[in-house]
């Protein structure tokens, strides 16, 4: 097993980050996908991912979610560690119950948006405060209402998705993720399974976050335009790595690696 | 030849429609058996473990690749060696049961297959427990495409609970075989069994079918 003694049991002092990857490694078999990634992210800050495709941008996402498991290296959220807890002086990967304890803080919207197609908009927001946050259902019908009013979508609270346009889904999908008052937004691509006409409505509604809520947002996307306005910072990922990152006037304007700026010039190009 | 006798017809039509109560009681009792084993069966089978993995799946092996009357003998007449004294009903029931068990978690197994891995992703996202993401997102949607299979398997086992006979349980053919015995009479008894048969096994297909897009309709799937 890993020796994790270089590792604190929690983070301590007044720039602790929300969130921090330490010397974070994922493979599948031979296949390196991170190679000791290490990234902080502070509290209410909105960080884009951006970089080729197989690069692990979405991975670094799904180790955050705990959809995958870690190799290498330690995840700290709010100060404390996700992937790993503290056992007889030591830190162990973390067991289920670990996870779910840490996994609140967390929360995340996904490129094919995976609402619960047997339940209308309402109820897919509902869920989570009801049954896993244990609210009464007044009050996470109301919560939920709020959200979906906040995202444009209480008109279509009781239609089920199947009724509902791809950008309406996201819609939703980003109201059920919030009525579980994550510290930490992820989302992965979200405007990419979504016509051109209707990414506008789901951009507007992160927009939106950006400014009301103090959270703290990953977002991966492909929209080198919407991740220049909104982030704080931005971070390209390459081979695994990240090979550079600032803030978007730097990372855009002034790329200084030769691979940001190959890969700059070529989505420009295309679009 | 042929001579059709509607009186003894008339008189025997009661305790045939007794016994089909025992059929219909044996069916529905060895189904629920089979509904509820057979999903702890199939999640069994998803679980990590794969000692537990490997028993389960070899175990459903074995009872699908081996006759049901074996089986209804088996508990029936092997059991009371290892102190599992059964009467002739339960032991009937938990036979067919655990037969059936076995097809339905097969069918379960491809509705739990047919969910999206998204669902199972979003779920985890809501932070759900892996009961409450069973009970609450993937059940729900597994059910719909299994419905079909289980419903076959309903009529199967409706129409299988005659084997039940062989060890003295007062179903059907069991009370057919009597009366046709005591009466010396087989024509009347039989041919009515075969139509109680079918009066039940027909509209059960429809009934099934109409249940199934209620389901759909109700989950709001189309
Ligand atoms: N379950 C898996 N098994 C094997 N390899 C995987 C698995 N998931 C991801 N990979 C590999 O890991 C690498 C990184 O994948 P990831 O999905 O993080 O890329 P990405 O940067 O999000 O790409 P894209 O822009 O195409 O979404 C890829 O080479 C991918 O093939
Ligand atoms: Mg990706």
């Amino acid at each position: 097993m890993e020796d994790m003694s270089g590792y604190p049991h929690e983070l301590t002092g007044e720039n602790t980050p929300m969130v921090s990857f330490k010397n974070v490694r994922k493979s599948y078999g031979s296949l390196v996908v991170l190679d000791d990634l290490d990234l902080d992210v502070t509290t209410g800050e909105m960080v884009s991912i951006i970089g080729p495709s197989g690069s692990g941008k979405t991975t670094v996402l799904r180790m955050l979610m705990t959809l995958e498991k870690i190799n290498g290296g330690c995840i700290y959220v709010d100060g404390k560690p996700l992937t790993h807890m503290p056992k007889n002086g030591g830190l162990v990967p973390a067991n289920e119950r670990h996870l779910r304890e840490r996994r609140a803080d967390i929360g995340m919207c996904f490129q094919h948006f995976n609402l619960f197609p047997h339940m209308t908009a309402l109820e897919n927001c509902m869920e989570g405060p009801v049954h896993v946050l244990g609210i009464s259902k007044a009050e996470a019908r109301d919560r939920s209402e709020e959200l979906l009013e906040l995202v444009g979508m209480i008109n279509k609270k009781d239609e089920h998705p199947s009724r509902l346009s791809g950008g309406q889904q996201q819609r939703v999908a980003i109201a059920r993720a919030l009525a579980m008052r994550p510290k930490v937004m992820l989302f992965d691509e979200v405007t990419s399974a979504l016509d051109p006409e209707v990414i506008g409505e789901v951009t507007n509604v992160i927009r939106g976050l950006v400014d009301e809520h103090n959270l703290t947002m990953l977002m991966v996307t492909h929209q080198m335009g919407f991740a220049r306005d909104i982030s704080d910072r931005v971070c390209f990922f390459y081979g695994g790595k990240i090979e550079e990152q600032g803030s978007p006037a730097e990372l855009f304007g002034n790329p200084q690696r030769e691979r940001t700026q190959q890969f700059l010039s070529a989505v420009r190009e295309a679009v | 030849m042929f001579d059709w006798n509607w009186e003894f017809a008339w008189e025997i039509l009661p305790r045939l429609i007794v016994a089909t109560g025992n059929t219909l009681i044996a069916a529905g009792a060895g189904y629920a058996i089979a509904l509820v084993l057979g999903l702890v069966l199939a999640i069994a089978q998803r679980t990590p473990y794969r000692g537990l993995t490997f028993v389960v799946r070899e175990f459903v092996e074995f009872i699908r690749s081996t006759p049901l009357l074996l089986q209804i003998f088996f508990v029936f007449y092997v059991g009371p060696q290892f102190g599992l004294r059964l009467s002739p009903w339960a032991s009937g029931m938990i036979a067919i049961g655990l037969h059936y068990s076995c097809y339905l978690s097969e069918v379960y197994r491809g509705g739990l297959d047919s969910v999206p891995r998204g669902q199972w992703e979003a779920a985890t996202a809501l932070n759900m427990t892996i009961a409450q993401k069973y009970r609450r997102i993937i059940i729900p949607q597994a059910i719909v495409p299994a419905l079909a299979g289980m419903g076959n398997y309903l009529v199967g086992i409706f129409k299988d609970t005659p084997m039940l006979s062989v060890i003295g349980v007062a179903e059907l053919i069991h009370t057919a075989n009597a009366i046709g015995s005591e009466h010396y009479r087989f024509l009347e008894p039989f041919t009515l069994v075969g139509l109680i048969f079918l009066a039940i096994s027909l509209p059960a297909a429809g009934l099934i079918r109409g249940f199934e897009n209620f389901i759909r309709r109700k989950l709001g799937l189309q």
